[in-house]
């Protein structure tokens, strides 16, 4: 656990606006009511404290003044990830809900995954996070194939010097650049003493999100990807019995499991395919039901606070875009005559009007509905791992980050029953998101195979 | 910026995208074939047993019922039968009364006739009986008379005239 260490008090709202603009409304409504209600007893603390500590502000600085006696924490290219960070509730709560590609069980306990890393121009390389030799905060020691982990996560150096074999990495840094008037930050391996630019992994977000095509391409089994086929082996294997009981005991009354999960196709079915498709429901229920069991899965195992859970695999981009993007292919492969001609040329209205404002309108909401879907379930995970999560990390900022034992404790009052009114919370929410995505999802085959009635 | 620079749950990632992809597909299909499939059947089976066995239940319940409407109907004939066959026994019985009474009063009729006509002829004979009495009487008187006459006039007619009131004794 990053924030277990003493650091630093740093206020909490001021990181928090820089942490939610980008975000999805809902992420923001669902942070400030949380907010308010923590409001009150966060106002009794800061008065206390705030004389203490605001003199230091300025002082604080130089973080190696923090690194008591390790003066070597400070480099040309910008300060060491290996000392401590001042206690930033956003900066933990964006890091645990990031993907990494090794698993932090506790301290310096690792689950190691396979990578499977691609460089164009150098290869495949095959290995697992051991190969990096991960200590602390899963920053690797070693390099492999010009890979490095940092944070948990495999980056690449740039320089083609260490592009095979292995050497050895004693730190990274980090530091933040003015590119093309972009401010971004960028990272650094210490290799031989020297700074060494690190790439990150390839996205493709076009550099609109602080990503963008680099030198490499990362294809590992991550935390996420982990995940999921645990999720995905565990409810294929519960799924499974339940079709063997069923087969076996065919014509006897249904029993434990069984008829636990037997309401929940029954549902689907009946009150999810039928009315929203139509006659035409039944070759559409495999998939609606795989869609809401595989997401209310990774909805429920993500709500587990530690290993094997608490991966934010619905509250990845990534994910929602493959999911929205499957609805979105059955219903434009499942459209008829019918879904076409209502939105190319939307019959009973003036041609003007169909050029100009229905026919773009229709073609963008082709587009805009598996958008808005992908969206609304990334969203709503997100924002609610991170509202948990800075709910915990009010403990830290009640108490100084581990200096104020009063704190804490006043922290821990408040941090108890807003975490689990979250939780509580967000136990609805991973069923309702799943259900949602379903519904909407049944929605859109039911437009596209609705036949004529007029 | 800064903090988008870590926030990379907004960035599409090749690798996710790939193994999302993949497992997945996968899934959705080792579910609809080896789950799904199965339960969806079995589920169907089970709708239809049940549909089966509501709608034996419902025939069986209107056989029942048709049968309690035949035992009613029977028990309402049979009723109607008692009640008719009460009805005959009855009339059976008033015209047998009619009839014994008729052939009583006949007989009566008959023992009455012939008690009248019995008594007629007795009457018949005793009348008979008297005009021969009558008869012998009045020979005996005319004869004791006629011995009489022979002897006292005064006394002749005091004795026929006592010989004639105990005729009249008759």
């Amino acid at each position: 656990m990053d924030f277990l260490k003493p650091i630093p008090r740093r206020t909490f709202a001021a990181d928090f606006n820089r942490a939610f603009p980008d975000v999805d409304m809902t992420a923001f409504r669902k942070f400030w009511i949380a907010l308010i209600f923590s409001g009150l007893s966060l106002a009794a603390f800061a008065q206390d404290n705030h004389d203490a500590h605001t003199p230091d502000h300025s002082a604080q600085a130089g973080e190696t003044e923090h690194a008591a006696g390790s003066a070597a924490h400070e480099y040309a290219c910008g300060h060491s990830l290996s000392i401590e960070p001042e206690f930033n509730a956003g900066d933990v709560a964006v890091h645990h809900i990031s993907d990494a590609n090794a698993i932090h069980i506790v301290g310096d306990l690792y689950l190691h995954l396979p990578c499977i890393l691609h460089a164009p121009g150098y290869g495949w390389t095959f290995t697992t996070t051991a190969a990096f030799d991960p200590h602390h905060h899963g920053n690797g020691t070693r390099s492999k194939d010009g890979y490095v982990l940092v944070h948990g996560n495999v980056m690449r150096l740039q320089n083609p010097a260490y592009a095979s074999g292995e050497f050895e990495v004693s730190d990274y840094t980090h530091e933040e650049v003015t590119e093309e008037g972009k401010t971004k930050i960028r990272y650094h391996a210490i290799v031989n003493g020297q700074c060494e630019v690190l790439d990150a992994k390839t996205t493709y977000d076009g550099g609109l999100m602080g990503g963008g095509i680099t030198s490499f391409n990362d294809f590992s089994i991550t935390r996420n990807v982990f995940t999921m086929l645990v999720t995905a082996i565990l409810l294929f294997l519960l799924f499974w019995s339940v079709a063997r009981a069923s087969v076996r005991r065919s014509g006897q009354a249904p029993k434990g499991l069984q008829n636990f999960l037997e309401p929940f196709i029954t549902f689907i079915r009946d009150e999810v395919a039928k009315p929203s498709i139509g006659p035409k429901y039944e070759k559409y229920v495999p998939y609606l039901l795989a869609i809401f069991f595989f997401i209310l899965g990774l909805n429920l195992i993500g709500q587990i606070p530690f290993f094997p859970g608490s991966a934010n695999v619905t509250g990845n981009i990534s994910v929602t875009i493959v999911l929205a993007l499957i609805t979105f292919i059955i219903t434009t492969i499942s459209g008829n005559k019918n879904y076409w001609e209502h939105i190319v040329w939307m019959p009973g209205v003036p041609a003007v009007l169909k050029i100009f404002i229905i026919t773009p309108i229709e073609i963008l909401g082709i587009l805009l509905k598996p958008f808005t879907l992908l969206l609304r379930l990334f969203a709503n995970i997100a924002a609610g791992h991170i509202v948990v999560l800075s709910f915990v990390g009010l403990i830290f900022i009640f108490g100084d980050a581990g200096e104020s034992v009063g704190g804490s404790i006043t922290g821990l009052i408040a941090s108890i029953p807003l975490t689990l009114f979250m939780m509580a919370l967000e136990l609805l929410v991973a069923f309702l998101q799943a259900y949602i995505f379903t519904i909407l999802s049944a929605t859109y085959f039911g437009m596209a195979v609705e036949e004529a009635h007029h | 910026m800064l903090f988008l620079g870590d926030f990379s749950v907004i960035r599409p990632e090749p690798g996710l995208l790939f193994w999302t992809t993949f497992i997945f597909l996968t899934f959705w299909f080792l579910m609809s074939r080896f789950a799904f499939k199965p339960i969806a059947e079995s589920l169907k089976k089970r709708e239809m047993d049940i549909q089966d066995a509501l709608d034996q239940a419902k025939q069986a319940r209107e056989e029942m019922a048709n049968l309690q409407a035949e035992n009613e109907k029977l028990l309402a004939q049979a009723r109607e039968e008692r009640a008719n066959i009460l009805k005959d026994a009855k009339e059976a019985k008033d015209e047998i009364i009619a009839e014994a009474k008729e052939r009583a009063n006949a007989e009566y009729k008959r023992k009455v006739e012939s008690a009248i006509q019995d008594i007629e002829n007795q009457k018949m004979a005793a009348l008979v009986e008297l005009k021969n009495n009558a008869g012998k009487l009045a020979i005996e008187i005319a004869e004791k008379v006629l011995l009489k006459e022979l002897g006292n006039k005064p006394e002749q007619e005091a004795y026929a005239k006592s010989l004639v009131d105990q005729i009249k004794l008759n």
